[in-house]
């Protein structure tokens, strides 16, 4: 029984760092049409960040930490999207590949900075007890983790539908013509958007690192796991990202769990049953 | 111009064995191999409009299937080659149908996701792919008794199979097929219109390029006697797919110069640079953002402008 | 295709679409005899263009029938209504722009062709297409052009090429989405008699949102509007019909 308790804290816990790690993938996707290939690299790098931070530096805890990784990564991201984004704007393609090697360029970056072994991120000593809930034994950060991803969704919400950039943004990803013709200066959006975006990326590697540690390859893990969330819960909708990553959280810990050589498919599978019949995803107000 | 090329090639790819060492023919064996690769890659890119992250899935997996089948389970080259084949072909068949529900950046996210789960598969299921460690011990095939073990025959062989290759991919692209691949590229509307199947003509070219994918992987396989996940891996798609974009997707042959570019460079410049992937991904950002038509229709365009210039 | 037509060459039954709240067909319903040239006109947004994306099959309705000579093709994907007789033109020009005009007209008959499917003979072997090409294109006044492309065309000349494309494949309905429009006065008159020029074996469906250019070559008019059929019958007697001059000027 504890066995299945621990397994279903665990999904939920990486559920929440999904939603947190595909909310900004969506939020790019959904505004700027594009898909942001070096989002696994980002959240590497917040977590690389934060184990070398809290391994270096005695002082500092994992929350000052996430937030400053956080905003370092969101500074890289809004220079990327300066320099390189906007002079592609009327080549897809490209701003895609062009991701893609800045996703090559910073996980090779990570490999020459900090080598090639894998660097554990302490969990924070105040959380390291683990909890008594109904009899059973529960590693008190993954609870932290789940209660963060519900605050941070919770916040987007009422950032996306309560505040005039949250408008703005949604107008954006209605009709980006019209939303120019409004007067909505939707280029500054994009910048906001995909430092956003991949801030909460950056942050959220520091918070998986007590649960996944920094090591070289940790962006292709994510990356495809932020792909399959949002092509299951639907681009452009938060709500299906958060749908999406607690049901990807899940299956992927079950999956590995029970039949660790098998997990990738199991993965597959809720995918391709989304795309074989209702390819907008579960909650997509875009078509791909 | 082009039988110019052409002549060019010729002198070159038969003239090599008798001018260089054992070193630079099994180069251009690689050569020849990743530029099969990338002009598979290009029927979905440039022809039909379809960019794949995924195309390593079908090297890989072809890769795989003739390592086992000859290794371990004792089976013949031919009968090995041609299950490879047909199990390649059925995958994509399969992959092109979940991908084709969606265009443009959707099914590139999808080609990207199904090939890093065979990339996991590869990994993980080490009792059957031997994980990290990879399948070695692979031999050979000896084709009508010819052993290709020296460099110079396999070399030949190579050299044979591409030839074979593009000339089939010419004749597939100007066909009637070809044409009306083209025309859903550019105005899929319109074709349905007029008649043509988007969605059928879309899937028989992703199946066919996962053919010639396969081809490419067996090649693969024979010539390192060695396979390992990271030719799944994405990175394996991206060098393909900067080399058709480096090379210019819009031409038959501009594919295979951009796969010999990105394999000189990375030969080259893994003598000095430890880290391939971050050059890789500087040169990505340099040929989208200095050259996005790639590199043959720049000389094509310089040579048109030398012509104007002396006529 | 000659199966036996009875009736009416296009039927539309209570066909209904909407996006979300908008409701842009309510209920349309509309009966084209053979041979019939019907002008569908209406002010902007009225859902014409709608209409015939559904008709052609480029959009589902949420409700309602389409027949062709009877055949009930409301479910049928654009490529199978194309191999059931029927051709469209495009409000925007949908051509292959790179392309020469013979190449383009090429195409457009090899899309009922079993030919289409072949990967081995070379489209330019084809050569009794590519004169049945020229011919079409001499028969739109465009054979000296056919060897260019169509980014060197004027808009008009790209208009006969779409009209000469859809005509290739002998259809027996036509839809023919805002043909005029843009047009010089020089290039309506000659696309203007083009679509005049039309044999009775074919069915013609125009759209057009100016009523005065395209009249006189309608014997039908249905006027459409907020997605509803208003008036529908004779063309003299839709235009003198009180509705009419309401929607127009009332608007």
């Amino acid at each position: 029984m504890q066995f299945w308790i621990i397994q279903g804290l665990n999904s939920l816990s990486l559920g929440g760092l999904l939603f947190l790690l595909s909310s900004g993938f969506s939020l790019i996707f959904g505004l700027m049409r594009l898909a942001n290939l070096t989002h696994g690299a980002f959240f590497m790098l917040g977590t690389y960040f934060g184990a070398v931070a809290l391994r270096d530096y005695s002082g500092l805890n994992i929350w000052v930490t996430a937030i400053g990784a956080g905003i370092v990564v969101a500074a890289l991201g809004g220079l990327f999207e300066r320099l390189v984004l906007t002079r592609l704007k009327t080549n897809p393609l490209g701003q895609v590949l062009v991701t893609l090697g800045m996703a090559f360029i910073i996980s090779d970056a990570c490999l020459v900075l900090w080598g090639g072994d894998s660097i554990p991120v302490p969990t924070p000593r105040n959380l390291q007890a683990p909890t008594r809930l109904f009899g059973f034994v529960f590693p008190t950060y993954r609870l932290v983790l789940v209660g963060i991803a519900v605050v941070a969704a919770i916040a987007l919400y009422v950032l996306m539908d309560r505040t005039r950039l949250g408008a703005m943004i949604r107008a954006g990803v209605d009709d980006r013509q019209m939303a120019r013709a409004v007067g909505i200066p939707v280029s500054r959006l994009f910048t906001i958007v995909f430092c956003l975006g991949t801030g909460i990326a950056g942050a959220a590697g520091v918070l998986g690192g007590p649960i996944l540690s920094a090591y070289p390859g940790l962006d292709a893990d994510m990356l495809p796991l932020a792909l399959i969330v949002v092509i299951l819960g639907g681009i452009g909708s938060l709500f299906g990202a958060f749908v999406g990553s607690f049901i990807i959280g899940f299956i992927y810990t079950f999956g590995t769990a029970l039949f660790p050589e098998l997990a990738y498919i199991i993965l597959f599978l809720p995918m391709i049953f989304v795309i074989a019949f209702r390819p907008q995803g579960l909650f997509g107000r875009l078509a791909t | 111009m082009k039988w110019l090329a052409i002549a060019l090639f010729a002198v070159v790819a038969l003239s090599l064995p008798f001018v260089a060492g054992d070193f630079y023919i099994n180069l251009a064996s690689q050569i020849l191999i990743a530029a099969i690769f990338a002009l598979s890659l290009n029927l979905l890119v440039g022809f039909g409009g379809m960019t794949s992250l995924g195309h390593a899935s079908y090297l890989g997996v072809a890769a795989y299937l003739a390592a086992l089948l000859t290794s371990r389970y004792g089976f013949d080259h031919s009968s090995a080659a041609l299950i490879s084949i047909l199990g390649t072909i059925a995958m994509a068949a399969f992959f092109g149908i979940i991908a084709l529900r969606a265009t443009g950046l959707g099914f590139l996210m999808i080609t990207l996701a199904l090939s890093q789960v065979l990339w996991g598969l590869a990994y993980r299921m080490s009792n059957v792919t031997n994980g990290d460690n990879g399948i070695t011990g692979v031999t050979r095939p000896a084709p009508f008794g010819i052993s290709l073990e020296s460099a110079t025959s396999f070399y030949w062989f190579a050299l044979a199979v591409a030839v074979l290759s593009f000339v089939m991919m010419a004749i597939f692209v100007s066909s009637s097929f070809g044409s009306s691949l083209k025309g859903v590229r550019d105005q899929p509307r319109r074709m349905a219109a007029l008649g043509f199947n988007p969605w059928m003509i879309r899937w028989i070219t992703f199946i066919y390029a996962g053919f010639w994918g396969a081809i490419a992987g067996l090649l693969y396989v024979y010539y390192n006697k060695y396979i390992h996940p990271t030719s799944l891996s994405t990175t394996s798609s991206a060098e393909a797919l900067l080399g058709v974009i480096a090379g210019g997707s819009g031409t038959l042959a501009g594919p295979a110069v951009g796969a010999a570019l990105v394999l000189l460079l990375k030969n080259y410049a893994s003598a000095y640079i430890e880290r391939w992937n971050m050059l890789l991904g500087l040169v990505f950002l340099f040929i989208v953002l200095v050259m996005p038509t790639g590199i043959v229709p720049g000389l094509q365009k310089l040579a048109a402008r030398l012509r104007g210039r002396s006529s | 295709m000659t199966t036996p037509s009875p009736g009416f060459a296009l039927e539309i039954i209570g066909l209904k679409k909407a996006f979300g709240g908008l409701k842009v067909t309510q209920g349309v319903s509309l009966s084209i005899r053979p041979g019939e040239r019907r002008l569908i006109i209406g002010p902007n947004g009225a859902g014409k263009t709608t209409l015939f994306n559904q008709i052609s099959g480029d959009m589902r309705p949420n409700a309602g029938q389409i027949r062709l000579f009877g055949e009930d093709v409301t479910t049928l994907a654009p490529y199978q209504r194309a191999h059931r007789g029927l051709s469209r033109t495009y409000q925007i020009i949908t051509l292959f722009a790179g392309d020469t005009l013979e190449h383009n007209v090429t195409l457009g008959l090899l899309g009922l062709l079993p030919s289409r499917w072949q990967m081995w003979r070379p489209l330019a072997s084809y050569r009794h297409l590519a004169e049945e090409a020229r011919r079409t294109l001499d028969s739109v006044g465009l054979l000296h052009l056919a060897d260019h492309p169509v980014s060197d065309l004027a808009y008009g000349e790209k208009r006969r090429v779409e009209l000469a494309m859809a005509l290739s494949q002998k259809p027996r309905v036509l839809l023919l989405d805002e043909p005029l429009a843009g047009l010089s006065n020089v290039e309506r008159a000659t696309v203007k008699a083009l679509i005049a020029s039309i044999s009775k074996e074919t069915t013609v469906v125009m759209i057009e949102h100016d009523m005065d250019t395209a009249l006189d070559l309608a014997e039908t008019v249905t006027l459409l509007n907020y997605g509803k059929v208003i008036v529908d019958g004779e063309r003299d007697q839709v235009i003198a019909d009180e509705r009419t001059r309401e929607v127009y000027l009332g608007a």
